[in-house]
């Protein structure tokens, strides 16, 4: 009897978080934008709106607006396919992310119905409080690497397949990395559960305790994210636009949406295992969450501003000899110490 | 059935670099063939920007030439005037006088800043670096307002002129110098504490296109490439022209060859042309800039106005410009980018019979196919960046 509108209030709270998620990627654009533009000594977007804030909203028109061009000879189905992995694959993931503790009581009368709001986690800060949510996340995030490959082989473009192999071969790498950087954490906490994760880290955050892995998890998120000291798949100096390179009107915007979604959700991960997640004195703990994610996502940015970028053999050789020699060592470390602490 | 057969058969792909490409610096087009990333043959086909300056040249007046030069390398108008005028003046046996000498070495010294800076910005850019390129470019901006006072335009100048100089400095010139003389060493800094000692930085440029000396030699390189591999020739020390003999500075030279120690080179070179530049500064004479014989330098306009002689002797220089000699000179000077050379052959009239221009770009792309062999695809960009080439350079 309850159940039409426990459905109900859940698509309203999936399509909340949905658009405040596809918005923070529109305005992580414009911040990238304004930040790079005064690391760089310029504007950045200052035209459209107030401080340019209206920027995203003429990008995403303009982008619709643009002729949709398939180049001859590109596998039509799979060139379409491509920004659709990319983007949703980039959006599934923070269906388990935490992003505040309760947002509702625990049961509300809604026209005279007793709803139990604990079903579902309805009243808590997380759209799936699923108890393998780590898992999901790196599964899920996993998959965006068939994007890119599709996109880049049913191009028909030389510049994109390279850019595909290039990608293909830096994900499955720091995939490796990335997973062997967190163990740490679950072992600590015990539990795959982001919530959980979030709530053992009440007294003290995991950075703490895993310093070694946060630093780990940073660089391998940046690659996993493609972002400058990584980005090379799609660094313009070499591949033109990497796998992107064919790809115009929305379906770029698709691919643009996926990137600045994975960041987000990196971020977003590394708030949530080693900084605490939520929690903080005084604030919200939504605004918590916000807080250090945008800090994540400005050091993101930061480092764009500041790095040159890793060589193709050189970014292989940092994943397999240097993060995954130092994961395992943290792994082993963190056990030794568990065991005798 | 043997293994062989079952091996999936590679072949290499022809990758078309160019000539419309984010980083080949203008129209380069590299025919590449790629086995994977690695550059099996890298295959450079220039002249997409040829205009035939050398031919044109044939059919103008020692002074229409003088413009056609400003486009050769467009990032250093003014070294390519000074080549061009210096090697009339040679063959016309005038020189100019100390003042007029001392201000084109110090434009010519800002202009091998501006170039380099060019350099750092889209060699830094290349290589994934975004930053450094817009700070270059504030000190190039400086660079180019400073150049719009002295010629009202930014890349084609044209204000050496055969016999001396279009007009004097702009009142309130030197002091804008000075400015940038005195602040410019702090903003040096700045690029380096970006790149220099950046363990990405030095992982992507060290032991990336080496050239022994020997081979540099062979390979006609010259300017801070040839440096860069420690051959130690400079032309405005070594065969010093327009009192070049007058200033102090230091050569740089490399040890390894390989593009970091050309980083180097060209970061230490700007800071010895700031040196020479506050050294004309300090030293400026006071005088004419302009020689005195009025067959090679137009009159002052006050007397063109007032006098008939005077108007007389305008006319014939702007209507026949300089009569050289029958001769032929080659005068080479130290450009940003390497031995700018100019082979003149006159017949004794008012155009010159043939013009060669000896352009470093093109000396130096000619390794390129040799440099990125056995090498990976972001290396031949890397080396791209590190030759410093204008394709207007190579293709005159």
């Amino acid at each position: 009897m309850n159940l039409p509108v426990l459905v109900g209030l859940m698509v309203v709270k999936i399509t909340l978080v949905l658009v405040v998620f596809l918005t923070t990627i529109a305005y992580v654009v414009l911040m990238e934008r304004k930040v790079l533009g005064f690391i760089q000594l310029r504007y950045g977007p200052n035209r459209v709106g107030p401080w340019g804030l209206l920027q995203p909203l003429a990008d995403m028109i303009k982008l619709l607006f643009k002729e949709e061009f398939t180049p001859p000879h590109a596998n039509k189905t799979l060139f379409v396919l491509a920004p659709m992995i990319v983007a949703i694959t980039a959006f599934m993931p923070f269906a388990a992310i935490p992003f505040a503790d309760r947002i509702l009581p625990d049961s509300l009368t809604i026209y005279g119905y007793q709803v139990d709001l604990t079903v579902a986690a309805l009243n808590r800060g997380v759209i799936a409080d699923v108890n393998i949510g780590l898992l999901y996340i790196f599964a899920i995030s996993s998959l965006a690497v068939y994007g890119a490959v599709i996109g880049g082989w049913a191009s028909n473009n030389k510049y994109s397949l390279l850019g595909g192999l290039r990608l293909c071969a830096q994900m499955v790498s720091y995939e490796v990395a990335l997973g062997l950087s967190v163990i740490g954490v679950l072992m600590v906490a015990g539990s795959l559960s982001l919530v959980t994760i979030v709530e053992a880290q009440k007294s003290m955050w995991f950075i703490v305790y895993q310093p070694l892995g946060f630093l780990l998890y940073l660089c391998a998120a940046f690659a996993e994210c493609a972002r400058t000291p990584f980005d090379l798949i799609e660094c313009e100096n070499e591949l033109v636009a990497g796998y992107q390179t064919e790809y115009s009107s929305m379906k770029w915007g698709l691919l643009m949406l996926g990137e600045y979604g994975h960041m987000i959700i990196a971020s977003a991960l590394a708030v949530t295992l080693f900084l605490g997640g939520w929690q903080g004195p005084f604030l919200p703990p939504i605004v918590w969450f916000l807080i250090k994610t945008f800090a994540l996502i400005f050091l993101f940015i930061w480092v764009r501003g500041t790095y040159p970028r890793f060589r193709f053999d050189q970014l292989m050789y940092f994943g397999w000899k240097v993060l995954i020699p130092l994961a395992l060592f943290n792994i082993l470390l963190t056990g030794v110490v568990m065991m005798y602490l | 059935m043997n293994g062989a057969q079952t091996m999936p058969q590679t072949e290499t792909m022809v990758l078309n670099l160019g000539p419309q490409h984010p980083s080949t610096h203008g129209v380069l087009r590299v025919v590449l063939e790629l086995d994977g990333e690695l550059i099996v043959k890298a295959d450079p086909d220039i002249g997409y920007l040829h205009r035939g300056i050398e031919k044109m040249c044939e059919f103008r007046t020692y002074h229409q030439c003088l413009p056609l030069t400003d486009r050769i390398d467009y990032l250093a108008g003014s070294a390519n005037n000074l080549g061009f005028v210096l090697a009339v003046e040679k063959l016309l046996g005038v020189e100019v006088p100390k003042r007029g000498q001392y201000i084109r070495v110090m434009i010519a010294e800002l202009t091998r800043i501006s170039s380099h800076l060019f350099w750092l910005g889209t060699h830094g850019h290349d290589l994934g670096a975004m930053t450094p390129l817009f700070y270059a470019f504030r000190e190039r901006e400086k660079l180019m307002d400073l150049f719009e006072m002295v010629w009202g335009g930014r890349l084609f100048p044209c204000y050496f002129r055969i016999g001396g100089l279009a007009a004097d400095l702009p009142e309130g010139f030197t002091d804008q110098v000075w400015e940038f003389v005195e602040t410019f060493p702090k903003k040096i800094e700045d690029y380096e504490n970006l790149l220099t000692h950046n363990r990405i930085w030095i992982a992507r440029t060290k032991g990336v296109g080496v050239m022994s000396p020997d081979e540099v030699l062979d390979w006609g390189w010259s300017g801070p490439m040839a440096r860069g591999s420690g051959v130690d020739w400079d032309l405005r020390r070594d065969n010093p022209y327009s009192r070049y003999e007058d200033f102090d500075f230091v050569v740089p030279l490399g040890s390894n060859g390989d593009t970091y120690d050309r980083y180097l080179v060209r970061m230490e070179e700007m800071r010895q042309s700031n040196r020479i530049v506050r050294q004309v500064l300090e030293n400026l004479p006071s005088g004419d800039i302009n020689v005195a014989d009025p067959r090679v330098a137009l009159p002052p306009k006050e007397r063109v106005y007032n006098n008939i002689e005077a108007l007389i002797n305008h006319f014939l220089i702007i209507e026949e410009g300089v009569i050289p000699p029958v001769g032929e000179v080659y005068q080479a000077i130290e450009a940003p980018k390497g031995e700018l050379g100019f082979y003149i052959a006159s017949d004794g009239t008012g155009h010159p019979l043939r013009v060669k221009i000896r352009a470093p770009s093109f000396a130096n792309l000619a390794a390129l196919g040799k440099l990125a062999k056995g090498r990976l695809l972001s290396d031949l960009i890397a080396l791209i960046g590190t030759m410093d080439i204008v394709l207007a350079d190579v293709d005159r």
